[in-house]
């Protein structure tokens, strides 16, 4: 799992720097909560929503207010344009002062008129470009007029727009401006509006702050009821895994606490059905199991008693085969050596079938393999001799000692031991001990004719032969290697199997040092490096 | 030699052979066939060794093996079908000195005979002293501080065989060499369980042994004196 992740970020550089830049508990956190997974999820989710939501919101509301005030102020404007017109054309004379005094009236006039659009300020132009003279409250408010417009506006058309206008006494803000040409034959006038936006302002600034704070409150409570949902659902997840490990230990009474009839309740009964299932198959299980040990142990007490009178009467009678005739005698030895042949057949069987019915026990002490090796030779040494193969044990390095169970990897090096004699063609068998900190490994190594390829995995097999029509030489039971096999299984050990036809034949014995712990490597190769006789001669122990 | 060999056996022909194959070595064996008649034939023939097999009708073999050991220290040698570890724990532990498992040759039963009716002969005098253990050799008497204490033959070996090299410690293979005679090692769990009975006999708390030390990975010692 932490591999996988290590893997996958490793392809992205960046995404592994930011996680690493988070604090540890809180990628752990995020990792196993699903709740605060489901929860932050929502909360973003929900946050982008009220964001395009209030923005559009916004928009139109602003959109709208500024339309309304635009036609009010329109009609304001067009109003006092007839009012401004109706005053101008009065004036017939050219002389300049009175003109001014009409403009200087009409303005004051305009100003105090009401009107739908509320509070404004009007401004007067009088003559074209840079030289027209302003008619207004304040200069500011002229100078505040933007040329673009007043572009427009001596263009004959009447125009508005936005603008930042100094309404005096430091009161400057946003205004809207409407301006039109006055038609008259005396001179150029041009007459605007200018409307104040602060109360819109005002208003929009409350609309987005209710918008804002409304906006906050729902994300937060979304981000609650997300919580509060997640954790409705995930307390009976977490339920069922807190259950699902307790059955997992073996505590198979418990169950999960069924409320109500919604889909939680029916998971929880799914999953109490499930539990109630399993606890019955295993306990039949168990009880096949019971049965099976109890038929072992009862054939084991049937078989034996009789086939130890068997066997004691053969020894009797092989003990006195020379007063025999020899057609006697030698039935004598055939019975002693099949009566011999038939306890090791059922002794594997037996065995076997302890395993089978797993009742197998690991009584695993610390071992010295080295000296367990050399033990196991001394007592093949004999079978091996009768074979003409010699038992070469690689000697040198320290002591190797593993927590295992010294009877059982007696019965595995015995076996492999024998197997390598009996298809050693008569040339040495080598055995190898080797261990570091985490295993230990045994291997066997015989030149004999070896093995096909495929049948490194058959060897295992129960009554499995490597090639039928070859005597039964040592009168192997067929059953060795599977139950070495199931021996090594045993310690969580690894027994396996190399061979080349004609090179020989390698078995590799790999056990931890510490019991139970989990192989990763044998310190010893399983197939064997090139052949170095005079090297293997050296190592003669 | 010490003769009388009484059989615990209820298969007839099991007994019957084992009788030819005992008197076909000098013993004297007389036979009971049941649990419950076990004891009482026990202490009409008063053997000087004990077979016994585990699997008996009427009483338990195990059961049978207490009650006998509990009243006499006579060598007990269990026949046993089963090899699991449980039952011959459980048989060594209510008393026997060894097991023979079947299907086994008569050499075979015949060297653990000997072996166990051989103990306590020719021994030379000899005092010994492990911990505040002391051991009469030839009188086969243990005393703390002048209590005797009750030893079976068996026991009584292992103790002298660890008390007389009180520097050596000995691997359980060399124990089941030098007190049971087995030449090539057997099976060690005959070590751990006489080790643990000889420590509930002659330890003052048997979970802080002081007289026979375990050495971890390698086997046993005496303690210092």
């Amino acid at each position: 799992m932490r591999d996988l992740t290590g893997r996958v970020s490793g392809e992205l550089p960046e995404r592994r720097a930011r996680l690493h830049a988070a604090p540890a508990s809180v990628r752990r956190r995020w990792r196993r909560s699903l709740q605060q997974r489901v929860t932050v999820t929502t909360v973003l989710l929900c946050g982008v929503v009220v964001i395009v939501i209030g923005l559009i919101l916004l928009t139109q509301i602003r959109d709208q207010i500024l339309k309304v005030k635009r036609t009010a102020a329109i009609a304001q404007s067009i109003n006092g344009l007839q009012y401004a017109e109706s005053q101008l054309a009065a004036v017939d004379a050219i002389n300049g002062d009175d003109v001014r005094t009409t403009l200087d009236r009409t303005r004051q006039q305009l100003a105090e008129r009401g009107g739908p659009a509320g509070r404004f300020d009007v401004v007067m132009f009088v003559g074209v470009g840079d030289d027209a003279i302003p008619i207004a409250r304040l200069n500011s408010l002229a100078l505040s007029v933007p040329p673009e417009l007043r572009a427009e506006v001596q263009g004959g058309v009447q125009s508005y727009q936005l603008a930042t206008v100094d309404f005096g006494d430091g009161g400057s803000g946003k205004a809207l401006l409407v301006g039109s040409p006055i038609p008259s034959s005396i001179d150029d006038f041009e007459l605007y509006y200018l409307f104040p936006l602060d109360q819109e302002e005002t208003s929009l600034a409350l609309i987005q702050g209710t918008v804002l704070l409304s906006g906050i409150a729902l994300v937060l409570l979304v981000g609650g009821i997300g919580a509060t949902v997640a954790r409705l659902v995930v307390r009976p997840v977490r339920d069922a895994a807190r259950t699902a490990e307790r059955l997992a230990s073996g505590r198979l009474e418990d169950r999960m606490r069924v409320r109500g009839e919604d889909d939680l309740a029916v998971l929880a009964t799914s999953f109490n059905d499930m539990a109630a299932s399993l606890q019955l198959q295993i306990r039949q299980l168990e009880q096949l199991s019971r049965l099976q040990q109890r038929f072992t142990s009862d054939v084991s007490h049937e078989l034996r008693t009789p086939l130890t009178t068997v066997r004691m009467a053969a020894d009797v009678l092989y003990a006195s085969r020379e007063d025999f005739p020899p057609a006697v005698a030698r039935s004598t030895e055939l019975l002693q050596a099949e009566v011999n042949r038939f306890e090791a057949l059922l002794n594997d069987l037996l065995e076997i079938s302890r395993y089978d019915a797993g009742a197998a026990v690991l009584e695993a002490e610390p071992t010295d393999l080295r000296a367990l090796v050399d033990r196991v030779c001394a007592a093949t040494h004999s079978v091996a001799a009768r074979q003409g193969s010699e038992l070469v044990v690689a000697v040198g390095g320290p002591v190797v000692m593993a927590e295992a169970d010294p009877r059982r990897v007696e019965r595995i090096v015995r076996n492999l031991i024998v197997n390598a004699v009996e298809h050693g063609e008569g040339l040495p068998v080598e055995i190898a001990v080797a261990g570091d900190g985490h295993a230990a490994a045994i291997t066997v190594r015989d030149h004999g004719i070896g093995l096909k390829p495929g049948e490194a995995a058959q060897v295992f097999s129960r009554f499995w032969r490597a090639d039928p029509s070859r005597s039964k030489g040592l009168g192997g039971t067929g059953l060795g290697l599977s139950i070495s096999l199931e021996d090594a299984r045993l310690h969580g050990g690894w027994l396996q199997a190399w061979g080349e036809p004609g090179h020989g034949a390698q078995f590799r014995l790999t056990l931890p040092i510490r019991s139970g712990a989990e192989l990763t490597h044998s310190p010893l190769p399983l197939s064997p490096q090139p052949r170095l006789p005079a090297t293997t001669a050296g190592e003669r122990a | 030699m010490k003769g009388r060999v009484l059989v615990v056996d209820d298969d007839p022909a099991l007994a019957e052979m084992l009788g030819i194959v005992l008197r076909g070595e000098g013993f004297e064996p007389s036979f009971v066939a049941d649990g419950l008649r076990a004891v009482t034939a026990f202490r009409d023939v008063r053997p000087d060794l004990v077979l016994l097999d585990l699997m008996l009708p009427g009483a338990n073999g195990i059961d049978v093996c207490r009650t006998i050991r509990a009243e006499s220290l006579v060598p007990i040698v269990m026949l046993t079908a089963k090899s699991d570890t449980i039952d011959i724990v459980l048989g060594l532990e209510s008393g026997a000195d060894d097991y023979v498992v079947k299907p086994f040759k008569p050499k075979e039963l015949i060297a653990r005979v000997r072996a166990q009716l051989r103990r306590g002969e020719s021994e030379q005098a000899e005092n010994l002293s492990i911990g505040d253990l002391d051991i009469d050799v030839l009188g086969h008497q243990v005393t703390r501080d002048g209590e005797p204490i009750a030893l079976t033959p068996l026991e009584f070996d292992l103790l002298v065989a660890l008390g007389r090299k009180p520097q050596q410690v000995f691997t359980r293979e060399a124990l089941l060499e030098q007190v049971w005679g087995y030449r090539h090692a057997a099976d060690t769990r005959l070590v751990n369980v006489h080790v643990q009975r000889l420590r509930s006999k002659v330890e003052l708390d048997p979970e802080n042994p002081t007289v026979v030390l375990t050495v971890r990975g390698v086997g046993y010692r005496a303690g210092s004196q």
